[in-house]
């Protein structure tokens, strides 16, 4: 249907990759993709916290790279890869971040974990971080409110050297 | 969220066809306008989707280089050229968000994002920039984060980005394509102070779109520092940030001197004859506190944001001599010595 402008705000049709696995999507142009891969596809491991860019719940990665899902338009990215936290590793085989939170206790409530999961993913992979000072300033984007922050990043920093040392 | 028509636009050209038509926003990376549309503060009959213009490279430009509109924040900060050419530009850009929202914005939008003023986002309250002929509430209201220089009797928002202000500093251009052509604005010309037309941020008209943001062939990667204040030491807007750039003659007295603030008015904030003070002077307390004190000429607190301007004249202070000694300040180590 068109609206008042002329501009259609109907469905659209979408190809997404989530996870491996290209889906094919209607989605409305107002559908974020952290409502699309919570409502639709069920993949609930994303977390919806504040919805507005400030907590880093929601953090997936696009193409690659670490973006909050809630102020991203689905339609907007027709096309893309997005790896969730359920796609980052197995019940057998967790990824080596996910291994770390768990040997490092890097949470409590988990709530923020996913995101902080798939944060420090990105993290490692843009490569600027060296330092646990660098580690801390470029996961700002990621709110705990249990203050796991110590456990994180020593988490991650594991992960890190790990990298380094291979 | 309301929903809205929406357009992916295939060149320049349909873009800025589509861009005329009333209440329709330019989509790039979405960042700041979808949070907006959220809060219903924006409410756009449709979005065009810009994001598969060819407008992302970062390129040689009369001796300068370019930055398109839509490479990223994350792209610019750590493209190599810029890190080694433009240091404050990185150096402020990695100031501001979060490495997340980085990966997402672009240069842009980034010129383009909105006052963070609690009353324009809350479309209960009154807001001349929101709502046109509502009032202020920010005037004697909760006001902590708003302007000292630059406001009017109708709107006291600041520009709350980071990039905008080294750019100033910088002496960027902002090419932009539109219904008449396209045309090339100062960053000092590009966004405006409120007076009776607060609900007009910038001086683009109708249907224009940022395509490039120019550096011009200059360097100031020996003198340099973008000195930020916030509440918490990532991932907040600047109470008060300074972007300096300095030439020192061999002889160590100033041959050039540009100051932009961020944080404490309705745009970057420079003053020329404020810069002019520090030409042909040694660093010292003395000239730095002159030039702060000339930069704060006429700024005026509201009430809760009183403290800036003794925070702004001690931050370009020490700004300056950061500049000068040649050790910005590290967006990673926050200890300022």
């Amino acid at each position: 249907m068109d609206n008042a402008t002329g501009f259609s705000n109907a469905a659209l049709p979408i190809t997404l990759t989530i996870n491996g696995a290209e889906q094919r999507l209607a989605v409305e142009p107002r559908t974020t993709l952290l409502d699309l891969l919570r409502e639709t596809l069920h993949l609930t491991g994303t977390k919806k916290g504040c919805d507005h860019g400030q907590c880093g719940a929601c953090t997936v990665l696009v193409d690659g790279q670490r973006r909050v899902s809630c102020l991203a338009l689905a339609c907007a990215h027709d096309g893309a890869s997005i790896t969730t936290i359920e796609g980052l590793g197995t019940d057998d085989e967790l990824h080596p971040v996910q291994q770390a939170f768990l040997d490092y206790d890097a949470y409590q409530c988990g709530y923020c974990t996913p995101g902080q999961i798939c944060s420090a993913v990105g993290l490692l992979q843009e490569g600027h971080a060296r330092t646990r000072n660098e580690i801390r300033e470029l996961m700002s984007g990621n709110l705990c409110r249990c203050g796991a922050y110590a456990n994180i990043s020593d988490a991650i920093l594991s992960v890190l050297s790990q990298q380094e040392t291979v | 969220m309301n929903n809205f028509g929406y357009l992916r636009a295939g060149d320049v050209a349909e873009a800025v066809r589509a861009g005329q038509a009333p209440a329709v926003r330019f989509l790039a990376g979405g960042t700041n306008l979808l949070d907006l549309i959220k809060y219903e503060v924006e409410q756009p009959a449709a979005l065009i989707d810009i994001n598969r213009l060819p407008l992302r490279t970062i390129e040689a430009h009369e001796g300068g280089l370019r930055l398109g509109a839509l490479a990223t924040n994350a792209e610019t900060a750590y493209h190599p050229e810029i890190a080694q050419r433009y240091p404050l530009l990185s150096s402020t850009i990695l100031a501001g968000a979060s490495a997340q929202l980085r990966n997402a914005a672009t240069n842009g939008g980034n010129l383009l994002q909105r006052t963070r003023c609690l009353y324009f986002y809350d479309p209960a309250s009154p807001c001349n920039k929101r709502a046109p002929g509502s009032g202020c509430g920010a005037l004697g209201g909760v006001n902590r984060g708003l302007a000292i220089l630059g406001a009017s009797s109708q709107c006291i928002a600041t520009y709350p980005g980071d990039m905008a202000v080294a750019l100033a500093a910088l002496e960027a251009r902002v090419q932009v394509s539109g219904p008449a052509g396209a045309r090339t604005i100062a960053l000092a010309d590009f966004h405006r102070l409120p007076g009776d037309e607060p609900s007009r941020d910038n001086t683009l008209t109708p249907g224009e779109l940022i395509t490039a943001i120019n550096l011009p062939d200059e360097d100031f990667s020996q003198h340099y520092t973008y000195l930020k204040i916030r509440d918490r030491l990532s991932y907040a807007f600047a109470l008060v940030s300074v972007a300096v750039v300095l030439r020192l003659a061999a002889d160590g007295i100033i041959a050039e001197a540009r100051i932009a603030l961020g944080g404490v008015a309705p745009k970057p904030w420079r003053v020329p004859a404020a810069e002019a003070l520090l030409v042909g002077q040694r660093p010292s307390a003395e000239a730095f506190g002159a030039a702060a004190s000339r930069l704060l000429a006429g700024a005026v607190g509201q009430g809760e944001n009183d403290f800036k301007i003794e925070l702004a004249h001690r931050a370009i202070v020490r700004a300056c001599w950061q500049a000068a000694a040649g050790t910005p300040q590290s967006q990673t180590d926050k200890h300022i010595r």
